[in-house]
């Protein structure tokens, strides 16, 4: 495999270049992007300040005040709350859907190959022009659900504009859009798995649901892992929809991490809590991520290796 | 493979069209709205029949709109310049530094190369209001608030990733031998880059391209954060059209559908590529 490492080395000239061409090949897109860490560690510090932009005298540092606030901040706990209802109704609901539309697209008939590319355009909707699709549709006046609504007795459903169905309008968006990506990766899963199980449990005459359960899910778990945890770190972080769809509103039902962030920078202009914020965080998805490339890797390598 | 019954055919049957209904309707219906007029969009009951009219697209592209109240400027067209502007540049840009630098992490296990890659893929999963908000004060120092050359440097951050992991894949998938006998003969490295490795890992380089342009025209949060009204791409040009008009829906119908339509045919084309690409190449096969 990594022959070309080893390659008979003659001049000494040759040699040092030989050395250093990785790092001259890998250093532009290196410098591009150390300028944009700089501002990662310019976060950490502005979130152990007290720093407002409209009291610009008035900073300093406060060590982990930030932080330690949060613990008396019903505001923060509500943030925490809706970050992580969204992110698990949006993973868990789109897992189970997107694992059903790819059993039910699993033959390669001409009609299931058309319907999974038909499902690439959801996908490939800007989240954000996504939830003006769907604003135009829950709007009161002349949106089309709106009307749907309405013919089965909801009279005034008003989606996001209230508090009570703007989570459940929100999170149908994030499934529009983002349903088909499961779908497409478990599908791809499902079509690349062996057969012979499958035809020696369909000769033995086993039941359907054993074999669901038994043989296509435990096969299928690398591809069901991958895609929910791919899931779980956009979920979390989830920004344009609902900022898109509400700006974090009606009130606070909707401040997600994000958008509670943004808003805190831009209309509260709180640039230390708005960096407190970001760093929990960023705290979250780095485990969930550490956990996420772990795993991708070790797929990768079997994927490779059985190539 | 197996013998299905007719109600379990029925049932599938009845499964694929609520599948496609649910995730087909929106876009048809916003295509029908951008030709209607307002008063056909705000009948009701909603109706499928009307007479279309282009009146809504020529608004756009006039960048007139004659309403009863006066004449309304809009600057949807120039929202779609500077899409097409900010993702051309910077996916070529990401091309320019990612695939050499892809070459680099695939054929040369050097000192360090995992945590350099892998510190770049983490930006693939950092929250990016946590690096913007800073960054938003520094480019106000810098002079870079608002600037095309800002933008760009930032969109790196979408892309770079994206070609880097993507052509990576592809470099390991060549046979390093290939590359070593062409190498014996005489040539130098960068001609076998050119000629040998380029050429091989080509459908990749563009799968990876195609994906980053989307990803990049699809972006809100930078440009929201960063640009002010004339560098803003479609995403946030087309919210702040939605604020601005308030009631012109059949403008607004019409503005979704064009700042889609590029990329969604894009994706069609080249849909093969996009299950790759998407997991980062997790599940090649």
């Amino acid at each position: 495999m990594a022959s070309v490492t080893t390659p008979q080395k003659t001049a000494s000239g040759f040699k040092i270049s030989r050395r250093w061409l990785p790092y001259v090949l890998s250093l532009p897109a290196l410098l591009v992007c150390i300028g944009i860490l700089v501002p990662f560690f310019t976060a950490v510090v502005y979130s152990f300040q007290r720093y407002r932009l409209s009291q610009p005298w008035a900073r300093q540092f406060n060590w982990g005040e930030n932080y330690l606030n949060f613990l008396y901040d019903p505001a923060f706990w509500n943030t925490l709350k809706i970050s992580l209802i969204y992110a698990g109704v949006t993973v868990v609901l789109e897992l189970a859907l997107g694992l059903g539309i790819a059993l039910l697209l699993q033959k390669r008939t001409r009609i299931n190959n058309f319907v999974s590319i038909m499902l690439l355009m959801p996908l490939m909707t800007a989240p954000a022009l996504a939830a003006l699709m769907w604003k135009l549709m829950t709007n009161p006046g002349f949106g089309i659900l709106s009307y749907l609504a309405s013919l089965v007795g909801l009279q005034n459903f008003r989606w996001a504009s209230s508090p009570d169905t703007a989570l459940l309008t929100v999170v149908l968006v994030d499934i529009w859009v983002y349903t088909p990506f499961i779908m497409i990766l478990l599908l791809a899963g499902l079509r690349s798995l062996p057969t012979q199980p499958f035809e020696a449990a369909a000769l033995d005459g086993v039941p359907r649901s054993f074999v669901f359960f038994r043989i296509t899910l435990p096969m299928l778990t690398p591809y069901i892992l991958t895609a929910t945890l791919f899931r779980l770190l956009d979920s979390i972080q989830q920004f344009d929809i609902i900022y898109a769809m509400t700006q974090g509103g009606p009130g606070n039902t909707l401040t997600v991490f994000q958008v509670e962030a943004y808003l805190n920078f831009f209309q509260s202009t709180n640039v230390g809590r708005s960096a407190a914020l970001m760093i929990i965080l960023w705290a979250i998805t780095y485990i969930l991520s550490n956990i996420f490339i772990k795993n991708w890797l070790r797929l990768r390598e079997r994927a490779r290796g059985e190539a | 493979m197996e013998s299905t019954s007719l109600l379990e055919r029925i049932l599938r049957g009845v499964a694929l069209v609520l599948v496609v209904v649910f995730f087909m309707f929106p876009i048809l219906w916003i295509v029908l709205m951008s030709f209607q007029t307002n008063e056909t969009i705000l009948s009701v009951p909603p109706s499928v029949i009307f007479s279309p009219t282009l009146e809504n697209y020529q608004a756009l592209i006039t960048g007139k709109l004659t309403t009863a109240a006066g004449t309304l400027d809009i600057a949807f067209m120039r929202n779609l310049g500077n899409s097409v502007f900010l993702s051309t540049a910077s996916v070529l840009i990401a091309l320019l530094l990612g695939v050499p630098a892809a070459y680099a992490f695939a054929r040369h296990k050097f000192r360090g190369s995992e945590d350099i890659a892998f510190t770049l893929l983490s930006f693939r999963f950092a929250p990016p209001l946590l690096v913007l908000l800073p960054l938003s004060l520094y480019f106000q120092k810098l002079g870079l608030s608002d600037t095309y050359f800002g933008l760009i440097w930032v969109y790196q951050l979408i892309c770079l990733p994206l070609i880097l992991w993507i052509v990576r894949g592809y470099f390991e998938d060549i046979s390093a031998d290939v590359e070593y006998a062409y190498r014996i003969a005489g040539h130098s490295w960068f001609a076998t880059f050119r000629k040998i490795a380029l050429p091989l890992a080509g459908p990749g380089i563009a799968a990876a391209g195609l994906l980053a342009f989307i990803f990049a025209w699809n972006n809100f949060v930078f440009a929201l954060v960063l640009a002010s009204a004339d560098k803003q791409p479609v995403t946030v040009g087309a919210l702040a059209f939605v604020t601005a008009s308030g009631i012109q829906y059949g403008q607004i119908a019409a503005a979704i559908v064009l700042s889609i339509a590029p990329v969604l045919a894009l994706a069609i084309y080249a849909q093969r590529y996009l299950v790759e690409g998407l997991s980062l190449g997790a599940v090649k096969g």
